[in-house]
């Protein structure tokens, strides 16, 4: 698959499953849809952010610490939004740009260009 | 009469090795080898500058027969042009009547010394490279039949190349070369005795050892690269997996209509073992293909573990 394309979707699904583990703190329960969208939201701009470095540069290292930067970056700016529960939204939000920068550069088809080049 | 000793005896057999190459464009320089049938020199090519290895009918191998054999030889490997196929340069007849061809002068090792102390991934990945120019030789319409680790060839640079195409056959012509008998005598595994030999004990497949000459084709090769797999797993002395067992095992089954049908289908099967997929030759249960999976995903299902670890210990904190 598309390196962006995998990037959108594994974003997607992990910001969306991000969200809804929101759904076992009770106090924020009643915010649930809204967590979700904005979780997926997230998770969709850090899939096409990692999706394209991943297509610009090949490599595994770099694919990973870019993934991993976005992710807690894109984090950062949720929790300063909500001023705080910085670590809890921080982590969680760099584990799912290390494992999309991860999966774009591991199982991701490279574009075309690239193909043409390699072969 | 004066008896000669011994050490002259065995000079004068080594003076009669030596190629009478007045006439020619080439100097000898020392003997590489010696097989049953030739023996092959490094020789100078004084008009390229450059060494050459060449192949010369034994004295004592003097027969028509043989020198046809090696002209074929010779025909063969100028028939098959390709990087894992060695060129042949020039062909002849010396001076003294023997036969020769010359080729290009390969330095390297052969794949059993090249083998010893490589894992067993490296020697697969080096097998599947010697698919190559067997699968060529196969679309031509040969059979090489003498594959086996010292007729292989990895050379400096990592080049491969697959030598002494003596026993090839043309699928074409049922005959195959001139020069052998279509009998099988005990061959000593590594080994290839002329004449009588079709091939080496081991390696060769089981309608080679018949000597069914109509049942040769590209399987009894396919036989052979079993063969070498096999080989190549007890030098790694690693623990074959089942896949990789069962590779070896259709490869050289005894019935030919249970190989792989071609060379290439056993490359694929290999490629499929190195990049973790199932492979034809081994049907998986549930639980192996799972496993296999796991094995093949580990870093990323390490991840998702990882997260989903991280996350079910915040809900426990949180609570």
């Amino acid at each position: 698959m598309n390196k962006v394309l995998l990037g959108i979707l594994l974003g997607a699904i992990l910001g969306a499953f991000d969200g809804l583990t929101a759904w076992f703190t009770p106090e924020v329960r009643s915010q649930m849809v809204g967590i979700v969208i904005g979780s997926t939201f997230k998770g969709i701009i850090a899939g096409v952010l990692i999706g394209f470095f991943a297509r610009k540069v090949n490599s595994l290292t770099l694919g990973i610490i870019f993934g991993l930067a976005v992710g807690a970056l894109l984090a950062f700016a949720i929790a300063a939004m909500q001023h705080g529960h910085y670590f809890a939204i921080m982590l969680p939000g760099s584990m799912v740009g290390l494992i999309v920068g991860y999966a774009t550069q591991r199982y991701g088809a490279p574009a075309p260009m690239q193909r043409a080049q390699k072969a | 009469m004066t008896r000669l000793s011994d050490n002259v005896i065995s000079r004068l057999k080594a003076e009669m090795l030596v190629p009478d190459l007045t006439g020619t464009r080439y100097e000898p320089v020392r003997m590489l080898g010696r097989g049953g049938m030739a023996t092959i020199w490094l020789v100078r090519d004084t008009v390229l500058e450059r060494e050459v290895a060449m192949k010369v009918l034994a004295p004592e191998a003097g027969s028509d027969a043989l020198a046809a054999r090696l002209q074929h030889e010779a025909l063969v490997l100028a028939s098959l042009e390709h990087p894992g196929i060695v060129p042949v340069h020039d062909a002849g007849t010396l001076a003294d009547g023997r036969t020769f061809y010359c080729m290009k002068y390969v330095q390297g090792k052969t794949l059993d010394e090249f083998s010893q102390g490589k894992d067993l991934r490296e020697g697969i990945e080096l097998l599947r490279r010697v698919v190559e120019p067997v699968a060529f030789a196969h679309a031509r319409g040969f059979v090489h039949r003498d594959l086996k680790p010292e007729n292989i060839m990895v050379g400096a640079f990592g080049e491969v190349l697959v030598m002494d195409w003596g026993l090839a056959k043309s699928l074409q012509d049922a005959a195959g070369p001139p020069g052998q008998e279509f009998r099988v005598a005990a061959g000593d595994r590594g080994r290839t005795a002329h004449g009588t030999v079709l091939g080496t004990r081991g390696f060769m497949a089981p309608e080679q050892e018949r000597g069914d000459q109509h049942e040769i084709d590209e399987r009894s090769d396919v036989y052979a690269l079993g063969a070498i797999l096999r080989f190549l797993a007890d030098g790694a002395n690693e623990h074959l997996s089942p896949s990789l067992r069962a590779i070896a095992a259709k490869a050289m089954a005894k019935e030919r209509g249970a190989r792989y049908s071609s060379a290439i289908d056993f490359s694929a099967d290999l490629n499929h073992y190195l990049l973790g997929q199932q492979v034809v030759a081994y049907p998986e249960s549930l639980i192996e293909k799972l496993a296999r999976q796991l094995r093949r995903h580990q870093v990323a299902v390490g991840l998702v573990l990882v997260y989903l670890l991280m996350r079910l210990v915040f809900i426990l904190f949180s609570h």
